[in-house]
This record gives C-alpha cells, sequence and structure tokens, in this order.
C-alpha cells in the first residue's frame, strides 16, 4: 500500500520546515555557539518551578475545566486589564492553552470557512502559514520590509485586501524581525479592519521584552477593536516556562465558546500543574521578568553594534528576543550565509527565507544566549564576513 | 541607577569595549560614569568571590550575634564602628529583632576566631553579650551557587 497518497492535500502540500532542516545539520556538528534558538535560555524562575512540584505534590493530577482553572483565568483578566488595558470576563472570555501555537489553531479552525483568506505580515513565526493551510484557509502574505524597521505599514496591508479576506494575523514583537508597532499604525490597521469586517489575531507573546523604555500597546485597545480581537498570550518568553506549554486566549464570548468546542474535543484542558505553575508566574513572577528584560537589553545592545560594526546592517528592534540583519553586502544568500558560517565558523544562526520568501536576504540572531557566547559568536562572524565578502 | 551598574554588579571584570556595547555608550562615557560611580561612593569596591573550600583548607568563618547596651548619644553606632575596625571582622550589621549587631568574622582557625571574640569583641564596653555561630558549609556565596544547575536543556535550533 502506498500510504503517501492517502496523506490529505493539503496537508502533503505544506513544504517541509525551513528550520528543522537546519536543526539536522547543527545537531550533527560540535561546539556549535547557537544563535539560532527560539527560546530564553534562562531557567523557569525556582518560584514557578516550586509551585509546579507542589502542585504534583498536591496531587492536582486530574483534569481541569475545558477552560482551564478558574483561578488562573481571573489571574490572567487582571493581568490583562492592568498590562494590556483591555478587560475580559474570567468566566466566558479566556481559554486557557498548550501555548499560543493551540490557541491560534484554535482561533483559526473557529473562524475559517474552507477558502477565506488570513492576511499576516512576513517575516513571521514559522507556523503562521501552515497553520492557516490545516484550517483550511488562504494564507496571504503582507510584506514588511527593512526600511521600515519591519513595521506593517496599513497601506501595504490595503494593498492585499480582497473581499475573501477575513482574518489578520499579527505578531508584535515580531518573530523574527523584533519589530514593533506604533499605536499611530496600529490606529490606521484598525480602521482598515473595521472597515473590511476583519478579525484580528494579536500574537502578543513578546510583549513583556520591549526595550528602550518602549511600552507594548496592543491593538485590542483601541476603540471597536475588542469586538473583533482575539488576544492572544502565553508563558513561555517572558517566564521562561517554553516547556510548560500554556498560553491563553482572549476573546469575546461566542468566539471564545466556538474555540472551546474544539480544545474540549481536540485537547480537553492544558496541563494541571502547568497551570498552577502559571498561576504562581503571575502573582509573584513579575521581578524575575525584569531581570531577564534587562539582561536581554544588554545582550540586544552588544549584538546590534557588532553587527553594525562588521558592516551587516542591522535595525536596533525594540522588542523580543532576535535581531534581523542583512547580509546582501556579502554576496551570498541567506542560505549560503547560514551554511558557510555553520561550517567555517560554527556558529548557527537562522537563514531569513525560513519565515517567509521576503526574508531573503537577511539571517536572525537569536540573543537567548549568554552574553559570553554572543561575545564569541560576534568575533567568529565578523571573521566569517571578512574572509568571504565577494568582491 | 546609573546603568552600569548592574553590568559591573553581574561581573566586574567586563572589559570599558564590552561595557560600552552593551550599554550603548561610547567608551569614554564608561570610562567617565564608573569614575564617577566610585567618586560618589556608589561603587564602594571591586571583590572576587571564591569558594573558601577550595583556596584554603585552614579557614574558619562564623557569624556573631552580638547585644549592645547603646549609648546616650550615637545609640550603637559608636561600638558597631569599633567592632567594624578590626581587620578580623568581614561584614557588620545593625539588626532588628533578638539581637543588635551580625558581626561576620573570618580567620584561619577556630581557636583564633574564639580568641577574638572572647578577648576582643566580647570585653568591648557596651558588649552584653555574644553567640558565636561557626559556617560548617556553603551553599551559595553572594550571589552565586557553588553547585550551579546547569543550563536548560535546549534544542540546537528552535522557532
Amino acid at each position: 500500500m502506498t500510504l503517501s497518497k492517502h496523506i490529505a492535500n493539503h496537508i502533503r502540500d505544506i513544504p517541509r520546515s525551513g528550520i528543522r532542516d537546519f536543526f539536522e545539520i547543527v545537531q550533527s556538528m560540535k561546539d556549535v555557539i547557537s544563535l539560532g534558538i527560539g527560546e530564553p535560555d534562562f531557567h523557569t524562575p525556582w518560584r514557578i518551578r516550586e509551585a509546579a512540584i507542589y502542585s504534583l505534590e498536591r496531587g492536582h493530577t486530574g483534569y481541569t475545566s475545558n477552560l482551564g482553572l478558574p483561578r488562573l483565568r481571573e489571574c490572567i483578566t487582571e493581568y490583562v486589564a492592568k498590562h494590556f488595558a483591555v478587560q475580559y470576563d474570567p468566566k466566558t472570555e479566556v481559554i486557557v492553552t498548550v501555548g499560543v501555537s493551540e490557541a491560534i489553531d484554535l482561533a483559526l479552525r473557529a473562524l475559517l470557512n474552507p477558502g477565506d483568506e488570513v492576511l499576516y505580515h512576513e517575516p513571521c513565526y514559522v507556523s503562521y502559514s501552515p497553520s492557516v493551510v490545516m484550517a483550511h484557509g488562504i494564507p496571504i502574505a503582507v510584506p514588511t520590509h527593512a526600511a521600515d524597521n519591519f513595521r506593517m505599514t496599513a497601506e501595504e496591508l490595503a494593498r492585499h485586501i480582497t473581499p475573501k479576506s477575513k482574518v489578520l494575523m499579527m505578531n508584535f514583537p515580531c518573530n523574527p524581525t523584533g519589530a514593533t508597532q506604533t499605536r499611530e499604525e496600529l490606529e490606521k490597521i484598525a480602521k482598515l479592519c473595521v472597515e473590511h469586517d476583519l478579525v484580528v489575531l494579536t500574537d502578543e507573546i513578546y510583549s513583556e521584552l520591549t526595550y528602550d523604555g518602549a511600552s507594548h500597546f496592543s491593538i485590542a485597545a483601541l476603540p471597536g477593536m475588542r469586538e473583533r480581537c482575539v488576544f492572544l498570550h502565553g508563558f513561555s518568553k517572558a517566564f521562561a516556562m517554553t516547556g510548560f506549554r500554556i498560553g491563553y486566549a482572549c476573546a469575546p464570548a461566542p468566539l471564545t465558546e466556538a474555540m472551546m468546542k474544539v480544545h474540549q474535543y481536540a485537547i480537553l484542558c492544558a496541563n494541571t500543574m502547568a497551570q498552577d505553575a502559571a498561576i504562581e508566574a503571575l502573582e509573584s513572577g513579575e521581578n524575575d521578568v525584569q531581570m531577564m528584560r534587562k539582561e536581554y537589553e544588554a545582550r540586544r545592545n552588544f549584538i546590534v553594534r557588532s553587527l553594525n560594526d562588521m558592516g551587516l546592517p542591522c535595525f536596533k528592534p525594540h522588542g523580543a528576543f532576535y535581531v534581523f540583519p542583512e547580509i546582501r553586502s556579502t554576496g551570498m544568500t541567506s542560505r549560503e550565509f547560514s551554511l558557510g558560517l555553520l561550517e567555517q565558523k560554527q556558529v548557527a544562526c537562522v537563514p531569513g527565507p525560513a519565515f517567509g520568501p521576503s526574508g531573503e536576504g537577511h539571517i536572525r540572531c537569536s540573543y537567548a544566549t549568554s552574553l559570553d557566547k554572543i561575545k564569541i559568536a560576534m568575533e567568529r562572524m565578523a571573521e566569517f564576513v571578512a574572509e568571504n565578502r565577494r568582491k | 541607577m546609573d546603568k552600569i551598574l548592574p553590568l559591573l554588579r553581574a561581573n566586574a571584570r567586563t572589559s570599558v569595549t564590552d561595557l560600552a556595547k552593551s550599554a550603548n555608550l561610547t567608551e569614554a562615557e564608561v570610562i567617565a560614569r564608573i569614575a564617577k560611580l566610585e567618586a560618589d561612593g556608589v561603587v564602594l569596591g571591586y571583590h572576587t568571590v571564591v569558594d573558601p573550600k577550595k583556596v584554603s583548607k585552614e579557614q574558619v568563618s562564623a557569624v556573631i550575634e552580638v547585644k549592645l547596651t547603646p549609648e546616650r548619644e550615637g545609640g550603637f553606632d559608636k561600638t558597631a564602628e569599633r567592632i567594624s575596625r578590626f581587620p578580623e571582622v568581614q561584614s557588620c550589621y545593625l539588626m532588628s529583632g533578638g539581637y543588635d549587631l551580625l558581626v561576620v568574622v573570618e580567620g584561619t582557625t577556630l581557636h583564633e576566631v574564639a580568641g577574638f571574640v572572647s578577648e576582643k569583641l566580647s570585653t568591648l564596653k557596651g558588649v552584653i553579650s555574644t553567640a558565636t555561630h561557626f559556617r560548617l558549609k556553603t551553599y551559595k556565596e553572594n550571589g552565586i551557587e557553588l553547585n550551579k544547575e546547569a543550563g536548560p536543556q535546549r534544542l540546537a535550533v528552535a522557532p
């Protein structure tokens, strides 16, 4: 039997992840300094891990409500109100998910009919286009540009809206570019969303990690936007809890109810111990977040200056823990650059096109790695650029 | 707070070049800021945190709870400053609670520390009583865990 012909067409047609290819090469090598890691290099703060241990000791090993522990939902709505200025009802407008990834899947499956178009900025997180395809939607990439510091502009968005457009997905601060949006630009985008009746999925997973005193602003907080926004957030980045797999979606009750239908049959509920740990994170983890944020900021300053000094233009991003320098001056493609750097200097970064075709000419460097390692990586990268720059 | 300070507190040996990159300043600005922090008495010194066990077996450390009679003028300060001037005293704090001063003393032998307490410290005017506790094992020193956990296990490349 040839199983491949049994694979669903829309799944078979999803290309293999560029990151996975690269990961396999990196894994086969020794002594690599990796700037290719999209997760914090901090341990989960001890008080949060301790809360997970205590949860297990108390025997919190059963299912929770489909929507998540009531206390956690209360903590989430308080946190979102305090930091994002958007009010949600913990009883009907919050759903605790297995990471933001699940929340994106729930929202898309709850919203899309086959053939509906989903707009998203590109470069973007690797899952956006495949998630849309898996929900039988049509992904429509809105390119963002180095000249705009990779902000999504309302003008570019407007050019891609069609009568079939239904959803806009956004992730600011952005993985892989570190870009953030200004309130003015968000207002223009929000106006378009109202005009064209778009639902906005706003993935704000990096919102705590903003620098230079820039305060994060959510599109959901703009007048008239709460009713058409799904606010997505989680614990992985700010609280260094990637492996706990806890995220959440906040949305008006009818939409939360629709997402809940998918969640209850596909997942039932998020991990109970991880939910207990998440309560601890929201109740007492803010100092830990600030400590990590300061450390990331110092590393960002270091890496941005080092890259520009070696002749790789790189804007100073205000958020997340990524920089997205341009490598065109070397005459190499993103993939040639990344492979060469890995083979000659044992430094791993991710080629820009892994985040969509408009990432060509760039690489993503994560600074979620100790400053000591970043220093060595930058020295090696400078050597690589000097030795390989095509005349 | 000067943004150089947390970087120096994390690693006082960070070079001026690296401090400049991390704090987004020029090297001249970094040098000037450090000089000011020192001149203003914000930075009191630069020390090396060592694992005492690995330096010498002959090192003894004790914390001593000291009860004092406060003086009419100056309260505890005069006696506390007098105690602080002994080179054996590494740290000296005025405490709330059941005793007044917490004094950290280091010496090469148990006898030396005991001698310091019985001959110098407890005979001072104003000292009512002392209680000496010797350190047996160090788990954390100045914010540094001696048995540090390995870094988190991460994939070599992740989205």
